[in-house]
């Protein structure tokens, strides 16, 4: 189903179809305020925006809610149990504490927002979009508005990107989007490249390595990882991230068919329940309404469903709350 | 597997890039090691903690490095894979069970240094705490920081990373120049290498020094906080 007739029947008869009750309906805003979608392409062309170095972060008030902001994004978790229930730090997915071209920069996201979504036919803001990495990729809770977490990662976003152009989506933007290839993504061929090339570093069991308590290697799959609604699960988006930044250090070494097979591989493990389970009553109805997209949840793999589980992680909070 | 079966199919195991934990599978015995180990002391010291020789060649510290780390090393130093003239005739006389042995005995000998672990933000005027705790983005350097493999501290991640704080400064600029001249060529999936080949000079002589006094620097700090408290 495309996102687009998709979002038509969202409109109306999905809703009787399923027969979901009105309560899950009443929902639908908190529900839909997704970030699946993948980012739009970026424009082609070299990356020539740089954002401003740290040693220029001004010694004032708005200096130091930077560098609480860039501490925070580096070091997630310092938030864990409040608003992180998992292991991941916001710069493992965002290299270079948000500043790597290619690599989901802060500085190109921070003019595109507030971006008008078809999916949830609403304008979303910034801090919805960091709310919502919170949620998914951190497994977590969502910091409210205003709150100090919140507002110190706003101010080193707008600090990064100093210069940049408002409203103008710029090369570098996100994860550069890979083909698709003529073998498409396969599980077991991505089981050598991950044995090969990435286990050295995030276990044989996708548990990533810890010093003291001190993640070095983040787990890829377990409880300690992204969970079911983070964009990271979805294989393309993975295939895109580690094409141009894993292995850590040799950006771009592996084939494009690598890199969709190891992501297939890495994907096709369990992870936290994604968040949006609480509020519908059957794996089917949520893989249904949000996993119409190139994952594995809801799917056989070795004789197991996955996803068909209440393991939420660490979080203990309902969606909504 | 048999250790017969380990040995010749270790250079290609390593080469594939695997852990070294799971190409040394000979159990190790620290005593028979240290017997093993008499010939090394002229160069790595009776208490195994090496020596800075600004003027020549540093022999490393040995002692508190990983079992695993060590036997691969070893091992690749016999194989080629990691070519040292002063080395090779010493590690040639080892044989499988002697190289478990010498690694049992080393990595037991002293620990290596624990340092802190939590976060703390790097002072962006510090050229050389910058590179170890956030690295070199810049394009064509893309250079991760060492602390990333390493460990927070440098202080080594499980048994492929070897710990860099506390190491020799001559010894860790002979490694880097050593990867840059195509010397050393062990490492699981030419991970270090890269990042060898695109530090500058300067870089080089100023991370080493960084590391090779890190765990004194860190322990006056804390002396100097201890003052303050107890003010
Ligand atoms: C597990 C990986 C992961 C982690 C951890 C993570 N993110 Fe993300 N983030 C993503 C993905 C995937 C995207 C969407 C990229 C795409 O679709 O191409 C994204 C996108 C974003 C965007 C929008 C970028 C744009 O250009 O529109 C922002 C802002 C963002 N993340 C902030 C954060 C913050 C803040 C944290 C920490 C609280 C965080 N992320 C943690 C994976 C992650
Ligand atoms: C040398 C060690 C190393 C190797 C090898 C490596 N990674 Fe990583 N990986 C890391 C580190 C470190 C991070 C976090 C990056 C950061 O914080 O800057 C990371 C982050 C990731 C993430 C982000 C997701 C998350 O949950 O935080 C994915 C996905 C990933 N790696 C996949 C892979 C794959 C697939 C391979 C093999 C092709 C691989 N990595 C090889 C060290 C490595
Ligand atoms: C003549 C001096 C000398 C002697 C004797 C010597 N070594 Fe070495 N050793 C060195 C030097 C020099 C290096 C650095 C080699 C290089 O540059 O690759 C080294 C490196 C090593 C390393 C690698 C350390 C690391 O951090 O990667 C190990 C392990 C080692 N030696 C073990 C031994 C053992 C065991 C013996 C005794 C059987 C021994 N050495 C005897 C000089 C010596
Ligand atoms: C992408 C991962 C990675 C990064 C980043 C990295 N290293 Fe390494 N480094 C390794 C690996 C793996 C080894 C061990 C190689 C082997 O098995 O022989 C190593 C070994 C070394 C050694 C040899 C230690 C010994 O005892 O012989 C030195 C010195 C070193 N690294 C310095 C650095 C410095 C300095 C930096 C930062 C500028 C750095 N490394 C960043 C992966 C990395």
């Amino acid at each position: 189903m495309s996102q687009r007739r998709f979002h038509l029947l969202m409109a109306g008869t999905l809703v009787s179809a399923l027969g979901l009750p009105l309560a899950a309906l009443a929902q639908d805003d908190e529900v839909q305020r997704d970030y699946q979608i993948p980012l739009p392409e970026a424009p082609a062309g070299e990356v020539t925006f740089q954002p401003p170095l740290e040693r220029d972060i001004p010694d004032n008030q708005y200096g130091d809610m930077v560098r609480k902001g860039r501490d925070l994004f580096v070091n997630t978790q310092a938030l864990r149990g409040e608003y992180v229930f998992n292991e991941q730090n916001c710069a493992n997915c965002h290299l270079d504490a948000g500043r790597l071209a290619n690599s989901a920069p802060m500085w190109a996201s921070f003019g595109v927002y507030p971006a008008y979504r078809g999916k949830n036919d609403k304008v979303n803001t910034l801090a919805e979009r960091i709310q919502g990495c919170f949620t998914y990729s951190m497994n977590g809770k969502p910091p409210e508005n205003g709150s100090e977490p919140l507002v110190a990662m706003q101010t080193y976003l707008h600090w990064m990107a100093t210069g940049a152009p408002i409203n103008e989506s710029l090369p570098g933007r996100g994860y550069p989007k890979l083909e698709e290839t003529e073998q498409g993504a396969d599980r077991e061929r991505g089981a050598e490249v991950y044995a090969q090339q990435c286990a050295v570093c995030h276990g044989d069991e996708g548990q990533g390595q810890k010093v003291g308590e001190r993640q070095v290697f983040p787990p890829l799959w377990g409880d300690g990882a992204y969970n079911w609604g983070a964009g990271m699960h979805r294989v393309n988006t993975a295939a895109n991230f580690i094409k141009a930044n894993m292995p850590l250090g040799k950006p771009y070494s592996l084939t494009d068919q690598e890199a969709w097979d190891v992501a297939a591989f890495i994907n096709s493990h369990e992870r936290p329940q994604d968040p949006r389970r609480r509020t519908l009553d059957t794996l089917d109805e949520t893989a249904e309404i949000f996993h119409d997209h190139h994952g594995f949840y809801g799917q056989k793999v070795d004789g197991k469903r996955l996803g068909d589980h209440d393991n939420f992680g660490e979080n203990p909070v309902p969606l909504d709350g | 597997m048999t250790s017969k079966r380990i040995a010749s199919g270790l250079g290609l195991l390593l080469g594939a890039g695997l852990a070294a934990s799971q190409a040394v599978a000979l159990e190790g015995d620290a005593e028979r090691g240290e017997a093993a180990a008499g010939t090394c002391v002229a160069c790595h010291q009776a208490d195994g903690m090496g020596m800075n020789n600004p003027n020549g060649e540093s022999w490393p510290r040995l002692a508190g490095l990983p079992a695993a780390y060590i036997a691969k090393q070893l091992h690749d130093i016999k194989e080629g894979r990691r070519e040292s003239p002063s080395m090779m005739p010493f590690a040639n006389m080892l044989d499988d069970q002697q190289i478990a042995d010498v690694a049992a005995y080393y990595a037991e000998l002293e620990p290596w240094p624990e340092l802190p672990t939590a976060y703390h933000a790097a002072d962006p005027n510090d050229e050389a705490e910058w590179l170890a705790e956030r690295g070199d983005w810049a394009e064509g350097r893309m250079i991760p920081a060492c602390s990333q493999c390493h460990g927070p501290n440098g202080q080594g991640v499980g048994d492929s990373f070897p710990p860099l704080a506390g190491q020799h400064a001559g010894y860790i600029v002979s490694q880097l120049e050593a990867w840059r001249e195509g010397k050393r060529h062990n490492d699981p999936n030419d991970l270090m290498m890269g990042v060898a080949e695109r530090l500058d000079e300067a870089q080089i002589e100023l991370i080493a020094d960084y590391y090779a006094t890190l765990p004194e620097r860190i322990a006056a700090q804390g002396d100097a906080a201890q003052e303050e408290d107890g003010q």
